[in-house]
């Protein structure tokens, strides 16, 4: 059978109900070390935190975010396995969901560049009840080489500081707010539309 | 929207009646044809992200502009997934338990391609769905229907080298949320996908053909466009059902284009 409309299929809500993780049971979306791209104990680990925040500036509990990334070297994973995880091989991938009190928390490295003269940054996907479809970010590595210069955070102005985390020992900072006055800034990549009335 | 219609933003929002969600759904429909009449460029092939009808969108969608912007090198990339990830088992969610679920057993077959027609294979689907009785299993779910110890209602595959997936599954029934007053959802399974960058990354909802909800469900209508909205009905297909054992629906999916430069090794197909 041919698909011959090449039109994308529309995006939907993840809904309230995507994973109640039963450890008897690893077959949700949540799933056991989702969120631990390497173990706390690695030497290279770092955390990444922060909180989702609605238009109010209520946290948001019901999210899941995953996040993509290359290796400390900027090396892109090509490994498989993220979903029954062997803690020697780093395979780039991560999925957490929030908390009560709409914390995430990420165990990871602090990427390398993939790209000369490009700030490294942490890509993030934030899907929500509530979110009609998914929404793209970066976390940006803060104090790194490249990070003045990069012709994505420069084009930002302002509005920049929503995407560099913010550092704290080994902790990564980076709350997203889906709205508001502090609202995240999310990318487009060419073949997305998000239709506005 | 008509400003006196309700008062969205407080809890007592969800005891608006049908009828009132029914009303902006029509409204924004009609506004909705006009524009595209006006000016075909205008259709949309995507959900809003700002439905006010969905009272949950109000405060979860952004209102500023998205950054348009070119991938860089990891974007181009996905994360890679196998049978070192995914038993084979993990397609049929009939046999998770030690009995059978109760409900009408189906298949859902189909393939996941990219807007260049090129099969994203050997990638993760994850689908996620309630059961014959509308019950999901979460602790959220507080709807006073049976659970079923013999379903889950969760399952995952590895795409073929065509793009091919197939779940056995139970056809999940319609089901009651606090949207507004006496909300149902129409059936559907959750799907969520990988491609083979990672901005083709997306999560939706498969529907069956012909569902009375349809008109009056808020997610589904927030897709303004019918077109895009049949996208995203599953189509019955005798050759998918089996003699006395199941039924069967087809339901491709179309991720964005790949931004990558392909090799020829990595595009064999083509």
């Amino acid at each position: 059978m041919t698909t011959n409309d090449l039109t994308p299929t529309p995006g939907q809500t993840i809904g309230p109900f995507f994973g109640y993780f039963n450890a008897a049971e690893n077959v949700h979306l949540p799933f056991e070390n989702g969120q631990h791209l390497v173990p706390a104990s690695d030497e290279r680990a770092i955390q990444l935190t922060g909180t989702v925040y609605d238009g109010a500036g209520d946290p948001i509990p019901d999210a899941m975010l995953e996040i993509w990334q290359a290796d400390e070297n900027g090396n892109i994973p090509t490994q498989d396995g993220s979903l029954i995880r062997d803690p020697f091989v780093f395979t780039g991938w991560g999925r957490a969901t929030t908390d009560n009190v709409g914390t995430y928390r990420f165990t990871t490295v602090e990427p390398g560049p993939t790209e000369d003269g490009k700030a490294p940054f942490i890509h993030v996907v934030v899907f929500a009840r509530g979110l009609l479809n998914k929404l793209h970010t970066r976390a940006y590595i803060p104090d790194t080489e490249g990070l003045e210069n990069d012709p994505t955070i420069a084009a930002l102005g302002d509005r920049a500081e929503t995407v560099i985390a913010k550092r704290d020992g080994k902790r990564l900072i980076l709350d997203i707010h889906i709205q508001g006055d502090n609202e995240t800034v999310f990318f487009q990549f060419p073949g997305m539309t998000y239709p506005k009335p | 929207m008509p400003e006196q219609n309700t008062a969205r933003l407080d809890p007592q929002a969800t005891t608006d009646p049908q009828e009132t969600i029914d009303a902006e759904i029509a409204q924004i429909q009609t506004d909705y044809r006009a524009s595209v009449e006006a000016d075909a460029s205008k259709e949309e092939t995507q959900p809003r992200l700002n439905y006010p009808p969905y009272r949950s969108s109000l405060l979860r969608h952004p209102t500023k502009d998205l950054h348009h912007t070119d991938p860089e090198t990891i974007e181009l990339h996905s994360p890679a997934f196998g049978h070192r990830d995914v038993h084979i088992l993990e397609s049929d969610l009939t046999i998770q338990h030690n009995g059978e679920p109760i409900g009408e057993r189906i298949k859902v077959r189909g393939k996941v391609i990219d807007g260049n027609g090129r099969p994203v294979r050997n990638q993760l689907i994850e689908i996620w769905q309630a059961n014959a009785a509308g019950r999901y299993i979460h602790k959220r779910d507080q709807h006073p229907a049976p659970i079923d110890p013999n379903f889950s209602g969760v399952g995952r595959a590895i795409t073929g080298e065509d793009g091919s997936y197939e779940f056995t599954t139970i056809k999940p029934a319609p089901y009651p949320w606090k949207n507004h007053h006496n909300a149902w959802r129409p059936a559907h399974i959750h799907f969520s996908l990988f491609g083979t960058d990672f901005t083709q990354r997306m999560i939706t909802q498969m529907y069956f053909p012909g569902d009375p909800l349809f008109s009056l469900d808020p997610i589904y209508q927030g897709i303004t466009d019918q077109k895009a909205r049949d996208r995203l009905v599953a189509t019955y297909d005798h050759s998918v059902t089996s003699h006395e054992w199941n039924t069967g629906y087809t339901f491709d999916i179309v991720l964005t284009g790949s931004q990558r430069t392909w090799m020829e090794d990595e595009d064999h197909d083509h």
